[in-house]
C-alpha cells in the first residue's frame, strides 16, 4: 500500500510538471484560444461533456467494443498460437502469410470494414482485433517453441500427453511470455480503437475527435484526447496487476 | 532374466559434418534392485546412455531391453531423475508431486495422500505447499525424487542428479537415496563423474571410457550393507577406481576387488 502511494507520486508530479509546461507555453504563445486552449479551458469542456454525460456514453462504448475487439482478439491469438507453436511444421506455411499481414496497418483495411460492414461497432471492432492479434500470435508461438525442454521430458515421463500435456505443461511453462505479449497488444489496441471510430462510427472516444473538430471545439478536442490517454493508463495498470496476480499464484519470482 | 538387457548398444548422431558415435559396443546386464553407477570423464556417453535406457532417445545400434521388452519410449515403470530437476515452477511441491499420479485414474483424496506420503519420505511435509522457487537445490531435488517415486516406478534413471549441490547437501542426499533404494526395493541407475559417489553408492560400477564411449570395465563393490565413507575399506575400493581411471584403455575385463 505504501508502496503504491510513493509510485503514485511520481505521477502525480510528472503530471503536474506537464501541466505546468502547458500553461506556459499558452501563456507565452500568441496562438489563437480557438485553436490552442489552456489547461483550465479543456478542464471547463471537460466538466461539460461529463455534466451532461456524454463523455460517459461514449467510454462506455469505446471500452465495449475495446472489450469484445481486445479479447476475442487475445482469445483466438493464443488459442492459434499454441496449436501453430506447437505443430512448428504446420507453423512455417503459416509464418509467409503472417509475416505479409503484419505489417499492415490495421487502419488501412478501413475503407473494406466500412464497406462490409457498415458504420457502428463492427469496424472499431475488427480493427482492434486485427491490431490485437498479430503480436500475441506470435509471441504465444515463440514462447510455445522456447519451452525448456525439460518439462516436456518430464511429461514425456510420466505419459502425459496431448490434449493434458497443452494446458498442464506448455501453457503454463510459455505464460511468462505470452502474458508479455498479451500485454504489448493491449496498447497497440487501444491506440487502434481511436482510429477505428474516428473513422468507422458514430460514437466513441475517438468519434468524439471528429465531432469536436468538426464543431472547432478544441477544448473539447484537447479534454478528449486527456481521456484517451488515461483510459489507456488505466487499461495498462490493471491489466499489469492481473499479470503479476497469476504470475505470482504459479509462483513466478514477481 | 536380468531386468534391463544392454546389447552391444552404439548411439549415432547425424551432424552437420558427417556423424558422431557418442557410444558403441556396450554390453550390460542389470539385476532387479541393483545400485548401479555409470562413471566416466565427461563427454564419455553417459548421459546418451541413460537417455536411451530410459526411452528418450534410443540406440542406433544393438538394443536395450528391459523386462525382455525393446525400449522404445519412455514409460512411468521407469521414472528419470535430472540434474536441474525438471519440477513445474507454477505448481506447488504437492501438485508436482500429484503431475505423475493424474495419469493413473486415482481419486483425487488418493493421489493427495499418495503424494503426501511421499513427500514425506523425503522430508518435506512443512514445505509441501510452497513453490518450487522458494526451496533450496537440495529440497527441489528432494520433490523431484518423490515425484519419480509417487508413481512407484520399478527403475529410477538419475542423471548427475545431485551435481548442481554443495558438498554436505550432496552427502545427505546420497544417504537418502541409498535409504531409499533398499527400503523401496528399486533399480537405480546412477550416473556420476564423481567417483567417491559412486563407490559410495553402487553395488556395481559401470566405467565408461571417451571417443567413443565404450565400456572399460565393471566394478564390483563389495561393500555390502552399511558404508562408512571413511573406513579403510571405503578407501581401498575407492582407491582402486581411482586407478583403473589412469589405467589405459583395455577391452572389457569384470573386475572383482
Ligand atoms: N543430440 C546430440 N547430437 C549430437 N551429438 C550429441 C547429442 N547429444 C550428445 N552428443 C554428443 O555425445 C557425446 C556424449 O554426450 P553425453 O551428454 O552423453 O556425455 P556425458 O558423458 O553425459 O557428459 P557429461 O558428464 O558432461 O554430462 C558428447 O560428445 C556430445 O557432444
Ligand atoms: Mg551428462
Amino acid at each position: 500500500m505504501k508502496k503504491t502511494i510513493l509510485k503514485a507520486r511520481y505521477a502525480v508530479i510528472s503530471f503536474i510538471v506537464l501541466i505546468a509546461l502547458w500553461q506556459l507555453l499558452y501563456t507565452v504563445s500568441d496562438f489563437n484560444e480557438a485553436l490552442f486552449p489552456s489547461p483550465f479551458k479543456a478542464l471547463r469542456a471537460l466538466i461539460e461533456l461529463a455534466a451532461d454525460g456524454t463523455l460517459f456514453r461514449h467510454i462506455g462504448t469505446s471500452l465495449y467494443r475495446f472489450a469484445a475487439g481486445y479479447c476475442s482478439a487475445v482469445v483466438s491469438a493464443v488459442l492459434l498460437g499454441l496449436v501453430l507453436g506447437w505443430f512448428s511444421k504446420a507453423f512455417r506455411f503459416v509464418d509467409p502469410i503472417v509475416q505479409l499481414l503484419r505489417p499492415i496497418s490495421p487502419t488501412a483495411w478501413m475503407p473494406f470494414i466500412v464497406l462490409w460492414f457498415g458504420i457502428g461497432d463492427v469496424p472499431a471492432i475488427v480493427i482492434i482485433f486485427i491490431a490485437g492479434f498479430f503480436p500475441v500470435l506470435l509471441t504465444t508461438v515463440a514462447a510455445v517453441a522456447n519451452i525448456d525442454p525439460i518439462y516436456l521430458k518430464v511429461s514425456r515421463s510420466f505419459g502425459i500427453r496431448q490434449p493434458q500435456l497443452m494446458w498442464k505443461v506448455i501453457f503454463p511453462a510459455a505464460f511468462p511470455q505470452i502474458a508479455s505479449g498479451i500485454h504489448l497488444a493491449l496498447g497497440t489496441s487501444w491506440i487502434f480503437l481511436v482510429a477505428g471510430e474516428m473513422v468507422g462510427a458514430q460514437s466513441g472516444v475517438g468519434y468524439l475527435i471528429i465531432d469536436a473538430r468538426n464543431d472547432l471545439r478544441t477544448d473539447i478536442l484537447l479534454a478528449d484526447i486527456v481521456v484517451i490517454g488515461l483510459i489507456g493508463l488505466i487499461l495498462d495498470t490493471l491489466l499489469k496487476m492481473a499479470e503479476k496476480r497469476i504470475l505470482r499464484a504459479w509462483g513466478g519470482a514477481a | 532374466m536380468s531386468l534391463i538387457e544392454v546389447k552391444d548398444a552404439g548411439k549415432t548422431f547425424a551432424r552437420d559434418e558427417g556423424t558422431f558415435t557418442a557410444f558403441e559396443h556396450i554390453d550390460l546386464s542389470i539385476e532387479r534392485g541393483e545400485f548401479i553407477c555409470l562413471l566416466g570423464p565427461s563427454g564419455c556417453g553417459k548421459s546418451t546412455l541413460l537417455n536411451a535406457m530410459a526411452g528418450f532417445d534410443l540406440v542406433t545400434s544393438g538394443s536395450i531391453e528391459i523386462d525382455g521388452k525393446e525400449v522404445c519410449e519412455p514409460s512411468d515403470r521407469y521414472v528419470t531423475i535430472f540434474q536441474n530437476y525438471g519440477l513445474l515452477p507454477w505448481r506447488s511441491v504437492q501438485k508436482n508431486v500429484e503431475l505423475g499420479l493424474e495419469q493413473k485414474g486415482l481419486s483425487k483424496a488418493e493421489r493427495a495422500a499418495r503424494a503426501a506420503q511421499y513427500i514425506e519420505l523425503v522430508g518435506l511435509t512443512a514445505h509441501k505447499d510452497v513453490h518450487p522457487r522458494q526451496l533450496s537445490g537440495g529440497m527441489q531435488q528432494r520433490v523431484a525424487i518423490a515425484r519419480a517415486l509417487a508413481v512407484d516406478p520399478e527403475i529410477l534413471f538419475m542423471d548427475e542428479p545431485f551435481g548442481a549441490l554443495d558438498a554436505i547437501t550432496r552427502m545427505k542426499l546420497q544417504d537418502d537415496i541409498l535409504r531409499i533404494s533398499r527400503e523401496q526395493q528399486k533399480t537405480i541407475i546412477f550416473v556420476t563423474h564423481d567417483i567417491e559417489e559412486a563407490v559410495y553408492l553402487a553395488d556395481r560400477i559401470v566405467i565408461l571410457t571417451p571417443n567413443p564411449g565404450r565400456l572399460k570395465c565393471i566394478c564390483e563393490v563389495p561393500l555390502h550393507g552399511y558404508r562408512d565413507r571413511t573406513s579403510g575399506d571405503f578407501l581401498r575400493v575407492r582407491d582402486k577406481i581411482f586407478e583403473l581411471f589412469h589405467m589405459k584403455a583395455e577391452n572389457r575385463i569384470e573386475y572383482f576387488i
